[in-house]
């Protein structure tokens, strides 16, 4: 067997070191070895956006993201979303808009969503919809979803 | 009475009325609190199956077949039993040979010979990506591994993947002990049609020649995935106790218990089941398929094993809903009376029997009275997967048909196709052409709410847009629910019932326990409990849980309150049934407490409070549904983009409106998906050639405008609270609402699912050509 490689990231905001094998995905880390398992697999190929996590700010399929790439790298997860006591406006409009049904997209969805009101406060919903085209959900028909983000823009412009 | 739903999640609870005997001022029905299980939904914290972690796991992969039909000569597992990290190697042979053994699964009774070689192939594979060995390893890599060093040495076979042609006397012979029952009569000679249905009332012959406009038509639909996107999950424990315990992903623990226990040929008291947080089922996930395979891993390495399926197993070995081959034919008088009915059903099952062309056959005249009619549906096996329920399993073949006959009817004849519907439509009293007579049900009003909606009165205007509208119905089902409570000293409640919530189900039956309690939404805590922990429940289908486990609930509510009252009465002095209840405070003369303040008196009056109830409501609660679809179809590609979209459904009523919206716009989803886009692709060989979300392509939000809801409530006189399941009928309407839609917009009649761009295209070029 292959050597493991150590790798040091910073995820959440903590720095947080592991070892992997080079065919380790960062999904599998992040869900087997470090137990940060909110991020989802539904397809481990980069089709359904279940697994979205932010690296670098940007948003990726950690399934398709080899752990060893991230090394250097700040990695945020749904665990790190919310802000200490209090959810994020994402997840607290995503829960007033009924935006999930059986919940197993809901974390690569909010993730995806903040990445998208990060770099675009004042989304139409052609650019929510567009933006949101790689995460799947099967349950809602997306239209709660949609809602949930433009009420989540609302309230964070409402911050500002 | 019908309510366009806004996302106004502030709305408060709906006007009182005397529904069914309960006063009925709601405080809690009607309103959107937020689900009890959201934060952890949120937040990455709910434990769905495949989170579950515990000391010593292993890791399962299956080996599943690269032929759509073989039959296994030899399979060499040595080279992957030596290989360092590898616990376990099993076949179909460690599981007991189970012969033709019948098992009742509530919603369904399964011949668990069948149901074993879907877990681990006996003998024969019968589809592409049946499961032949499995492997468990100290890493998911390992076991991957492993799985290459299985030397499996089958014998091709002939493959047949479309119906009518698994129907024809020369076609591959699927099984040699598959005989086609027939009016209660078994046939002669083994075959792929193991059932054919026959269902008549009337004077179809007369009714026919009585008809001034005769149509009749043909449509096929593609195999299509339920598509979950949490791939199949299970963790088991064979413990050195011999108990077995299972982390798994089902939308019905105790079926999943008892499934295992009688393929693996133990005591149902040996197994526990765990429910966990469950990424969706839409049907898929009442069969087993890891879980026994997990156990027996378990059992020969002594360690719990964990076993996740990737998208393609999900694809090749699990659901999928039939393909079909449906013929529909309509007699109407001129003035819109529909006089006589005829449809001939081939829907395929798969690879073993007990396939959906049940309710197909039930469901496909399920919207109109009419006075004659006769159908006839068939199952037949293929080399396909074994089908699995999916959202009104059978129904949404069925509808496309004859809703799309409707269609053409109402032009033929020249009524709105609104007012061709409300002269037929099925009302109390109507007779099904399969025998149950209709009790109070909500079709009328539906129809008239979609007359009236905003959306069906608008123009619509541009080139290449047209609008269509159909119907759906579904039985929504009763069974067995379970449900126990216990009362805590600060005056709120904790609920354990038995369905796995995968839509937010959690919410609504504590709702109607608050209700019947008079207290808020938030002040029960329910939980799904494991199959030791609460009394037998059934699945979680057929649209049944907010109206049966509902119903416990309620149940679970008046037990609560019959045991509070007495507690009044040692206090007051006086005799419990002098102790009245209204509005969350129990009285007798002068005095008054409320649940709360009498809930903290508890412990000085006899200690816990627990109530119980376990409910078997008979009859369905019958959804009918109508959809209305605006769209725009390219003419130089044949693509259909969906501008509008309205479903319009009878809820009975709504508990939580939020959800049943959330419902019917999810139904509607997975129903343009089917329509549209989604089918599996074979080749030649009985292969499927998009095993992947990347190819099968289920709708995006980018595909989809917003769907608007218009929530019917009539409400259903055998729910306390007058609900009616609401999952499944939304995903019934939407093919035919889009193929009469895609009529009025490009001129062309689509009578083949998917109506994807190369089919609209092709079938507009032949129309412009032969003009």
């Amino acid at each position: 067997m292959v050597k493991k490689t150590h790798v040091s990231t910073t995820i959440n905001g903590e720095t947080a070191e592991f070892l992997c094998e080079p065919r380790q995905s960062l999904l599998e880390i992040l869900r087997d070895t470090l137990e940060l398992t909110g991020s989802k697999e539904g397809c481990n190929n980069g089709n359904c956006g279940a697994c979205t996590v932010l690296m670098d700010g940007l948003p990726v399929n950690s399934c398709l993201v080899l752990a060893v790439e991230a090394e250097g790298a700040t990695i945020t997860t749904i665990e790190g979303i919310a802000e200490q006591a209090h959810l994020h406006p994402l997840q607290q409009c995503f829960l007033e808009n009924a935006a999930l049904q059986c919940g197993i997209c809901t974390p690569g969805f909010i993730v995806a969503a903040k990445a998208l009101l990060d770099r675009n406060p004042k989304p139409t919903e052609h650019d929510i919809r567009f933006e949101l085209a790689g995460n799947l959900c099967r349950c809602t028909g997306y239209d709660k979803i949609v809602r949930a983000v433009q009420d989540a823009a609302a309230a964070l412009e409402g911050k500002h | 009475m019908a309510t366009k739903t806004s996302p106004d999640k502030k709305k408060t609870g709906k006007a009182a009325d005397t529904t069914n005997g309960e006063p009925q001022a709601f405080k809690v029905i009607g309103t959107r609190p937020i689900r009890h299980d959201g934060v952890d939904k949120v937040t990455g914290r709910a434990i769905y199956g495949a989170d579950v972690q515990m000391a010593g796991l292993v890791h399962g992969r299956i080996l599943r077949s690269p032929h759509a039909h073989a039959r296994i000569k030899a399979i060499d597992m040595s080279a992957a039993e030596k290989m360092p990290g590898v616990v376990a190697v099993v076949t179909g042979k460690d599981m007991p040979d189970l012969r033709d053994k019948m098992a009742d699964l509530g919603e369904g009774t399964v011949n668990l010979a069948h149901l074993g070689a879907n877990c681990l192939a006996h003998g024969k594979v019968l589809y592409k990506g049946q499961a032949v060995a499995a492997v468990a390893a100290t890493s998911p890599h390992i076991a991957e591994e492993a799985l290459k060093k299985i030397k499996v040495e089958y014998e091709p076979l002939p493959a047949v993947t479309w119906v009518l042609d698994a129907m024809k006397d020369d076609a591959p012979l699927l099984h040699d002990n598959v005989f086609t029952s027939e009016m209660g009569k078994l046939g002669k000679q083994p075959s792929n049609i193991a059932v054919h249905l026959h269902f008549e009332k009337g004077d179809v012959e007369k009714g026919f020649a009585e008809a001034d406009v005769t149509i009749e038509r043909e449509y096929k639909t593609a195999s299509v995935h339920q598509g979950y996107i949490e791939p199949h999950v299970s963790t088991a424990l064979w413990n050195h106790d011999c108990h077995l315990t299972i982390w798994t992903s089902t939308q019905g623990a105790f079926t999943a218990r008892q499934q295992t226990a009688e393929l693996l040929q133990i005591a149902i008291s040996q197994v526990t089941v765990v429910p966990c947080e469950i990424g969706g089922g839409f049907g898929g996930k009442i069969s087993v398929y890891l879980e026994p395979v997990a156990a027996i891993l378990s059992r020969k390495c002594g360690r719990p094993v964990k076993m996740i399926m990737n998208r393609n197993e999900v694809f090749e070995g699990t659901g999928p809903t039939p393909g079909s081959f449906v013929r529909v034919k309509l007699g109407a008088k001129k003035d819109g009376r529909l006089v006589a009915g005829e449809a001939w059903l081939a829907y395929d099952a798969g690879a073993f029997p007990g396939g959906m062309i049940g309710p197909g056959c039930m469901c496909v005249f399920s919207c109109y009275d009419l006075p004659n009619a006769r159908v006839d549906g068939y199952d037949v096996v293929l080399n396909k997967p074994k089908t699995a329920a999916y959202r009104a399993p059978g129904a949404t073949q069925a509808a496309f048909a004859c809703e799309s006959v409707i269609d053409e009817l109402a032009e033929k004849l020249g009524i709105d196709p609104i007012e061709l519907r409300l002269k037929n439509a099925a009302r109390e009293g109507t007779r099904r052409v399969d025998g149950p007579t209709y009790p109070r049900v909500g079709l009328v009003e539906t129809l008239e709410a979609a007359r009236n909606s905003d959306h069906w009165r608008s123009k619509l205007t541009g080139k290449n847009r047209g609008r269509g509208i159909a119907c759906g119905y579904w039985f929504n089902i009763g069974l067995k629910s379970s449900a126990a409570a216990n009362v805590n000293p600060d005056g709120t409640v904790t609920l354990v019932e038995g369905s796995t919530d995968i839509g937010g189900t959690r919410t609504s039956v504590a709702m109607q326990l608050a209700e019947t309690l008079g207290i808020a939404a938030e002040d029960v805590h329910p939980q799904v409990g494991d199959t030791d922990s609460v009394g037998y429940t059934d699945v979680t289908g057929g649209s049944r849980v907010t109206f049966a486990t509902g119903l416990a609930a309620y149940e679970v509510g008046l037990d609560i309150r019959r045991q509070m009252a007495a507690r009044a009465a040692m206090l007051w002095e006086c005799k419990p049934e002098e102790v009245t209840f209204a509005d969350g405070v129990f009285r007798r003369g002068d005095k008054s407490t409320s649940f709360k303040e009498l809930a903290g008196k508890m412990h000085q009056t006899g200690g816990a409070v627990v109530g119980r109830a376990t409910v078997d409501p008979e009859g369905p609660s019958h959804g009918f549904g109508a959809h209305i679809a605006d769209v725009e179809v390219d003419p130089d590609t044949g693509k259909v983009t969906v501008l509008r979209y309205t479903a319009l459904q009878d809820a009975g009523r709504a508990i939580h409106p939020s959800y049943v919206e959330g419902q019917m716009q999810g139904g509607s989803v997975q129903g343009i998906g089917w329509a549209l886009n989604e089918e599996y692709f074979y080749d030649d060989s009985g292969r499927m050639r998009n095993a992947s979300y990347l190819d099968y392509r289920m709708p995006t939000a980018f595909d989809l405008p917003m769907i608007d809801t218009i929530i019917v409530e009539v409400p259903n006189p055998a729910h306390p609270y007058g609900v009616r399941g609401v999952g499944e009928t939304p995903i019934v309407a939407p093919p035919a609402a889009l193929a009469a839609a895609i009529y009025r917009a490009a001129g062309v009649r689509l009578r083949e699912l998917p109506m994807a761009p190369h089919r609209v295209w092709t079938a507009k070029k032949m129309t412009n050509d032969e003009c």
